[in-house]
């Protein structure tokens, strides 16, 4: 390789730690070591494909290799194949960017994100990072807060307000101090990305923050991170002293006479501080319990400040934004869903991982074509989108195309983008059931019926399990749910319904498994 | 590993002094004293509710809203396993079951041998290599049951194994979980 150092890529992302990447890096450099064969490990983030984690990558005159998924045991026939020049091998897929579930993506969001090396503002910076910040610093606020409206970029949290007119509020609410917080509490199963992200392009997010500030006139920031995500917090943390330390946060930033300063908090393990106002409660130091809108966190959020509260995704999405222009965003997807969205494949699901693409696939596309079916090669009952509060949906909806209209019309949720994935041996009187117990957990208690809804939604699923009086306990269940949706504060009690009711209303023969037990034993007996 | 520092008032009140500039300082001294600590002593209420100009109640309130802040000294390691749907589709509830038969102790139950403390957790962002398990802060995914007995035994067996990549940069504050 003519004294030309040969880089080789090993993941640092917390799922790739999960099966072993940390030994696979150490087993190739002792490996390298041993053989004499100089060599740079650079520890990336995610390309997303998490099926085939730990995915090692090579830099050859084409192009990066891929090899996954590589175990420790693996690495010396790795090395007698040659891999450190793209040999051939069981575990080679060829050119990372080739593999189709990668090349068939839309990476916006996630474009540098398993690329580059996650703490290097350089390499950052030679992949487009920073300018859109750069330009946003070229610019007035109106201007900025236009193009993001411009891109009809809308909330990735869940409820899919359109991110400019937020911004534009705060930007037009007189005050001494306003406040950018992203909330990075991610609580949903089966979502990841902004894990993924922060762990794989975390001046991504820093930047734009910074850029929602400048957009506002907010001075300080927070992100509210999970306790679950102790990897994610090091490394942003990481990020933005490495910011800090390159004039990109902080006072003057880059020599203008904009500030911005940018804190992490950590929360404690609540799912309910994913809403919005329960989370500015807790970044006071408080019990996360959710606040009555209005006011709107836009002119009384956090200490009772003008705040833009976004998700991970939302502010990720912002630094291609100023970098292209709204109308290169606003190009993707479809309807009032515009854009890409990284959906996330998860549960029973042969090839998990993310996959960004522009609103419109379907379902089937992604479970399918991208997913592979499931991982344990029965067929697919149900999928659960949008996180806990959201639907479950049978094969017969797969068709759906991923919008926000589309999907609310079906009580379902784009949500987060996550999709969770069952086989047939699930047992969906059990998910409702689920539903309402975590509910009962995680409810903040403000409101009875969330607080209380949640706890007799429980008991009386638990008796149609048991096959007691089926038909009237259902019509129980059904009119406390409308009650729940009616008459919660928040999503937690207002959605809690959604997946109890989808399950009921596809899944009938789940809810009756008992009570036909209970009538076959008495024909019987008879 | 989990911290296994004794309860030292003088030692909270540092913390408390190092932590108290920060706006919404509350939470991250919580997490400082776990860190510290491993729990949060019933000492530490009085404690903070002065320091910070707070009713005893307030703090309590707070201590007892999050399911992260433990009011008992845990066990040496911290296993927290994920109950939520991902993980439920790949066979969480054997696990779990597995786990509590294994270890004998159920969730939030520290084992007779002080070792591990046993927590249930909706969700460790892992959910397309589930089901998932957390021991201490690293990362584990598809755990089966013979899966976790490994794991279980190499943690007793090398206590202070962890995934190499550095920890923190503090930036302003430690405020991580335990």
């Amino acid at each position: 390789m003519s004294g030309h150092l040969i880089t080789v890529f090993v993941p640092r992302d917390s799922a790739a730690l999960s099966v072993g990447a940390d030994a696979v890096a150490a087993a190739i450099r002792a490996e390298a070591t041993k053989r004499d064969l100089p060599l740079r490990i650079v520890r990336n983030g995610s390309r997303g494909m998490l099926y085939l984690e730990p995915l090692v990558e090579v830099e050859t005159p084409e192009g990066r290799v891929a090899y996954g998924p590589v175990t420790a045991a693996d690495v010396p026939g790795l090395f007698d194949a040659s891999f450190l020049t793209g040999g051939e091998h069981a575990l080679g897929h060829g050119l990372t960017e080739e593999i189709p579930y990668f090349k068939k993506q839309e990476r916006l969001t996630f474009a540098r994100c398993g690329i580059i090396d996650p703490l290097s503002v350089e390499d950052y910076r030679a992949h487009g990072g920073f300018r859109g910040l750069e330009n946003a610093l070229a610019m007035s606020q109106a201007e900025i807060v236009k193009a993001v409206t411009d891109s009809g970029l809308r909330g990735r949290g869940g409820a899919g307000f359109p991110t400019g007119i937020k911004w534009n509020t705060v930007m037009q609410a007189p005050a001494d101090e306003k406040f950018v917080c992203c909330n990075a509490d991610e609580g949903d199963s089966g979502t990841f990305a902004d894990r993924m992200i922060i762990e794989g392009d975390p001046f991504c997010l820093i930047e734009g923050m910074t850029i929602a500030a400048i957009a506002v006139g907010a001075t300080s920031g927070y992100v509210y991170m999970r306790s679950e995500y102790p990897h994610a917090t090091a490394t942003l943390r990481h990020a933005i002293k490495l910011a800090y330390d390159e004039g990109w946060l902080g006072d003057n930033i880059h020599g203008t006479n904009r500030t911005f300063h940018l804190d992490v908090r950590v929360g404690a393990g609540a799912y309910i501080c994913g809403e919005e106002t329960a989370m500015l409660e807790s970044l006071e130091g408080k019990r996360g319990m959710v606040r009555a809108k209005p006011p709107l966190p836009a002119l009384e959020g956090l200490f009772g400040k003008p705040t833009v509260v976004n998700n991970v995704l939302s502010l990720c999405s912002v630094p291609i934004i100023l970098d292209k222009g709204g109308d290169y965003y606003r190009d993707f997807g479809v309807g009032r869903s515009r854009g890409t969205l990284p959906f996330q494949l998860a549960g029973n699901i042969k090839n998990g991982g993310i996959v960004e693409k522009a609103f419109g696939i379907t379902l089937h596309e992604l479970l399918y074509e991208y997913g592979g079916g499931t991982i344990t090669g029965r067929p697919i009952r149900a999928v659960q989108v949008g996180g806990p509060l959201g639907a479950y949906l049978p094969p017969s909806q797969f068709d759906l195309p991923k919008d926000y209209e589309a999907f609310a019309a079906q009580e379902a949720m784009v949500g987060h983008g996550g999709i969770v994935v069952f086989d047939d041996s699930v047992d969906m009187a059990q998910q409702a059931r689920f539903a309402m117990e975590f509910c009962v957990a995680e409810s903040c208690g403000k409101c009875t019926p969330c607080r209380i809804g949640s706890t007799r939604g429980m008991e009386t699923l638990d008796k149609i399990i048991a096959g007691k009086n089926v038909d009237a306990n259902l019509t129980l269940l059904a009119d406390l749910c409308d009650v729940m949706v009616d008459g919660s504060l928040c999503a937690m009690g207002g959605m809690t319904p959604y997946p109890v009711r989808s399950a009921v209303k596809h899944f009938p023969e789940d809810f009756r498994k008992k009570q036909h037990a209970v009538r076959v034993t008495h024909i019987a007996a008879e | 590993m989990n911290a296994c520092h004794p309860w030292s008032a003088e030692r909270a009140m540092t913390i408390v002094e190092d932590n108290r500039h920060l706006r919404g300082a509350l939470l991250p001294i919580l997490h400082a004293l776990q860190e510290e600590f491993g729990y949060i002593d019933e000492e530490a209420i009085p404690l903070l509710a002065t320091a910070l100009n707070l009713s005893r109640a307030d703090v309590h309130g707070v201590v007892s809203f999050y399911h992260e802040f433990r009011r008992e000294k845990p066990g040496r390691h911290t296993i927290k396993v994920c109950r939520a749907e991902a993980c439920q589709s790949m066979g969480a509830n054997a696990l779990v079951d597995h786990i509590k038969t294994r270890l004998q102790v159920d969730f939030h139950g520290t084992t007779a041998d002080g070792a591990f403390t046993l927590e249930p957790v909706f969700c460790l962002g892992n959910c397309a290599l589930s089901p998932a398990v957390m021991i201490d802060e690293n990362l584990h995914g598809r755990v089966s049951p013979d899966r976790f007995d490994e794991l279980a035994a190499e943690t007793r067996a090398n206590p202070h194994a962890h995934n190499q990549i550095p920890r923190a940069l503090s930036h302003s504050h430690k405020g991580h979980a335990q």
